[in-house]
């Protein structure tokens, strides 16, 4: 439910708003502005969003407190009191907005500490995890599926797709215990869980390769995930683009196949998949609630589930500030990678 | 159907085979050194046990921040701890407590009657969940002396009830580093000092708490590990590899779902422990919403009774590590239980026919009355008996819609909304009635309160016996009058307790001086030792 939150950022739709003012001349360029012009609109409509569903669940940060504890009608009260949910729920949010504008990003009540100090310890860890899986995702799935692609039908195709499939198909908790009991139960070649080994201080390069060492199977499990769907994708561009007219044109010319496959056919199918790369990223920077749990990786994901069902709601939307300018970042390089790609984009972007 | 359900409870009963005892099962010299690691699953904001008395707190706190004194098997049921000894006025207006001498705080400060004085006035008593109820009349600590605390209370206290809240309730904290400070926002709720067997080291929030060796301890030679690491692994399937793989060699409190269980007792190194949580048994309960009129009906509440049957939830929900309840008081407090109650047997026909008589008759769709039911998210048997409930009051006509929330949303509906018609409820037990039981059966409590009688019920006669237990000072008369109590409470069954249990401990059976205090878990394990 949290990553639903804050990893599914609305598409925003670009139109020719600043039109009227002097552009820069790099399409590129021109792109990024327009882009970061919207972040935020985007992100004022995210908190807001954000802060309604807090609002509409039912029970507050004092009752999620005191569910499993317990206490008398005093306790309860003092707790409301100190933690200022007696005010109206549009007083706390416009509270809220006004700390923002002097970037406070407000204080963690679940935590007892400033929300920026809690968010700035799980992002790093996220960021490398998110990073990692994306491009083991993106390397396998697009070397996968251009193998698949080159032939298919073929039996390595046939292969590929299923596995692709399956893989799909498995719930990700499933395949990270899965993977546990495997690598880290039976070979006993990897931890289980965690992020570095316990009280072993380790500094420097060792303690870098520990941490590298740990995070091997939740990229793994991340990875093998995503590079399914991108393989999958891939396969079913070049599928496509095999039927095309240029393709079939350029084969009728004897162009080696080799050339044929890179040049016609995968290069064309690549666009969904960058596409793809885009929302699957900005998904991915908002942390997986399942992988970090299974594997007790801190990161952004398990915290905004944390976030949810504690009630705290300045540091829900802390998160969702963060990933939301993350999400914004992200999709800009996209964008960027895009008109690289296809010069239609650019055409499209120097013609509002 | 009927083989399934044979073929899993033969696999219940082979797993209680495969249980051990406890630590008392083999005499052996404790050996010095190495580190335990275990699992933990919850991270609570404030671990300061004088503060909080709550399970997830005691987990980890309870090793380095000491009650006066601990639970112990057997007669006397006490072990002491920071405190030697107590004595009580005949008039029960204070109780003295004689401190053990030669205590020192992990900073190098020395313990004193000063420090448990500020903790019993600021902090039990103004701050603590349980405390602020127990010790609501505290007036004043005496400390004639720096090993003597002199308890004064503005009206007569049972001497009983302060002894039965000892060992949860009684975490003392060093008073030079809260004096002059919001306690609520004191760093050290974290950062722990206190003078038990092991001294806090440091918190990675998400990751763990690590635990040293306190080579000053009291009780030297002990403790016997070098130090314990609190593994933070929200997953519980998670927790299982990670003992099969040896990362972690110890997880309590089921950590381990029960089903998985089967499989890890027969894994060889690893044992499965039912032993050390007697002092904190859980009750699985039906709790009543009275202002819906048919359940206000005193025939509809023991039709539902009859309705359920006890041992199908013992061996079906908790595979045998269960026992039906027979009132608000689990069996192993034996000062106050009593079986002489007025009891519900498993009989649907009975059932049925008191629904009948109070006016309930099924209508052409079979259905007598519908009702909202919404388990406790707490535990996996609070939801699965969510779902035995709602089949078992089928079965005599009721229908059950099931609503199932948050932790946040759950405790909102019932306990301050009222929102709900039934619920799964499971209060723990500690060690006395006035501490945890007797708050679900007063009347006259504001709405809001968690954990408290928000059933709309309330009885002159029930609220009368409360009241008095709460001042009976002869131990004796106190303990009939909660035998009173439980036979009251059967018989009206504001509420309905279905089963009694208490948790277990999965642990490699190189861990040593295992479940040997009935709240071995929350306790100090300053006894606990690794094989070598």
């Amino acid at each position: 439910m949290a990553r639903g939150l804050i990893g599914s950022p609305e598409p925003v739709a670009t139109s020719g708003a600043e039109a009227n003012t002097p552009l820069p001349r790099h399409p590129a360029l021109l792109l990024a502005r327009r882009r970061l012009a919207q972040a935020p609109i985007v992100l004022l409509i995210v908190i807001t969003g954000a802060f309604l569903l807090l609002e509409a669940a039912p029970g507050d940060a004092v009752d999620a407190y005191l569910a499993g504890l317990g206490g008398d009608a005093g306790l309860v009260a003092e707790l409301r009191r100190r933690w200022g949910l007696d005010r109206s729920g549009p007083t706390r949010f416009l509270l809220y907005l006004a700390g923002l504008a002097t970037g406070d990003l407000g204080w963690s009540v679940s935590f007892g500490r400033p929300v920026l100090a809690v968010i700035v310890e799980r992002l790093p860890i996220t960021l490398v995890l998110a990073g990692a899986a994306t491009l083991l995702a993106f390397a396998l799935g697009t070397g996968l599926g251009l193998l698949a692609g080159a032939r298919p039908g073929g039996p390595l195709d046939r292969l590929l797709s299923a596995t692709a499939l399956l893989l799909n198909a498995v719930p990700t908790f499933w395949l990270g215990l899965l993977l546990v009991l495997v690598f880290a139960v039976r070979l006993r070649w990897l931890p289980s869980a965690g992020i570095e080994t316990i009280g072993a201080g380790h500094t420097g390069l060792a303690r870098l390769l520990d941490i590298a060492r740990h995070l091997v199977l939740p990229t793994l499990t991340l990875g093998l995930v995503y590079a399914a769907l991108y393989l999958r994708l891939l396969r079913a561009g070049m599928v496509e683009a095999w039927r095309s007219d240029y393709v079939r044109a350029a084969r009728a010319k004897g162009i080696p196949r080799r050339r044929l496959v890179l040049r016609h056919v995968a290069r064309n199918a690549l666009l969904p998949v960058v596409t793809m790369l885009g929302l699957q990223s900005a998904t991915l920077v908002g942390g997986s609630v399942v992988v970090e749990s299974v594997f007790a990786v801190p990161g952004l994901g398990r915290l905004a589930a944390e976030a949810v069902t504690q009630r705290d709601v300045p540091l829900l939307l802390g998160i969702v500030i963060v990933s939301a300018v993350l999400v914004v970042l992200v999709n800009l390089v996209i964008d960027l990678l895009y008109a690289r790609l296809d010069p239609r984009v650019e055409l499209a972007a120097r013609t509002p | 159907m009927r083989l399934e359900r044979r073929a899993l409870l033969r696999a219940g009963s082979l797993l209680g085979l495969a249980t051990i005892t406890g630590g008392r099962a083999r005499a052996q010299t404790p050996r010095r050194g190495g580190v335990l690691v275990v699992a933990a699953d919850t991270e609570p904001r404030n671990l300061n046990p004088a503060m909080v008395a709550s399970n997830g707190v005691f987990y980890v706190a309870s090793k380095v921040i000491e009650p006066l004194a601990e639970m112990a098997y057997g007669e006397p049921g006490l072990t002491p701890r920071l405190a030697l000894a107590f004595e009580g006025s005949k008039d029960g207006r204070s109780v003295t407590l004689r401190l053990r001498p030669n205590v020192r705080f992990h900073d190098g400060k020395p313990f004193s009657s000063a420090d448990v004085a500020w903790s019993a006035l600021e902090l039990w008593k103004k701050h603590q969940n349980l405390g602020r109820v127990v010790f609501k009349d505290l007036e004043a600590v005496d400390t004639p002396d720096p090993l003597t605390a002199i308890l004064r209370f503005a009206t007569p206290t049972p001497l009983q009830l302060v002894r039965n809240a000892l060992p949860a309730l009684t975490a003392v904290v060093p008073r030079h580093l809260y004096e002059g400070t919001d306690p609520l926002a004191n760093p050290h709720n974290q950062k722990l000092v206190g003078t038990g067997p092991f001294r806090f080291v440091e918190y990675r929030p998400g990751q763990y708490y690590r635990l040293e060796r306190n080579p000053d301890y009291w009780d030297a030679p002990r403790p016997w590990l070098d130090g314990i690491v609190f593994r933070v692994l929200p997953d519980r399937g998670a927790i299982a590899a990670a003992l099969e793989s040896g990362e972690i060699r110890l997880a309590a409190f089921s950590a381990v779902p029960l089903a998985d269980m089967q499989r890890l007792a027969k894994v060889p190194g690893i044992a499965v422990i039912d032993k050390g949580y007697e002092g904190i048994t859980y009750q699985l309960t039906v709790e009543i919403n009275h202002r819906r009129k048919e359940l206000a009906d005193l025939r509809v509440r023991r039709a539902i009774a009859h309705a359920i049957d006890p041992n199908f939830v013992v061996e079906r929900i908790f595979l045998g590590y269960a026992k039906p309840s027979t009132g608000p008081v689990p069996r192993f407090d034996t000062r106050f239980y009593t079986a002489e109650v007025p009891t519900y047997t498993y009989d649907p026909k009975r059932a049925e026919a008191l629904l009948d008589e109070a006016g309930l008759r099924r209508g052409a769709d079979g259905v007598r009355f519908t009702v909202e039911l919404l388990p406790a998210p707490w535990f996996e048997q609070t939801r699965q008996m969510g779902d035995y409930l709602r089949q078992a009051l089928k079965a005599v006509g009721i229908e059950a819609k099931l609503v199932v929330k948050d932790p946040a949303g759950h405790q909102k509906a019932v306990y301050t909304d009222h929102a709900f018609d039934l619920a799964i409820g499971s209060p723990v037990y500690r060690n006395d009635p006035a501490i945890s039981t007797t708050i679900l059966y007063q009347g006259g409590l504001p709405p809001g309160v968690p954990f408290s009688n928000q059933y709309g019920w309330a009885d002159s006669a029930m609220d009368d016996l409360i009241a008095r237990a709460a001042r009976e000072l002869d131990p004796t008369a106190r303990s009939e009058l909660y035998r009173r109590f439980q036979r009251l409470a059967a018989e009206h069954l504001p509420l309905i307790p279905v089963v009694e249990f208490t948790f277990l401990t999965v642990a490699s059976t190189s861990v040593r001086g295992v479940a040997d205090n009935p709240r071995w878990a929350t306790s100090h394990w300053a006894d606990t030792w690794l094989e070598a």
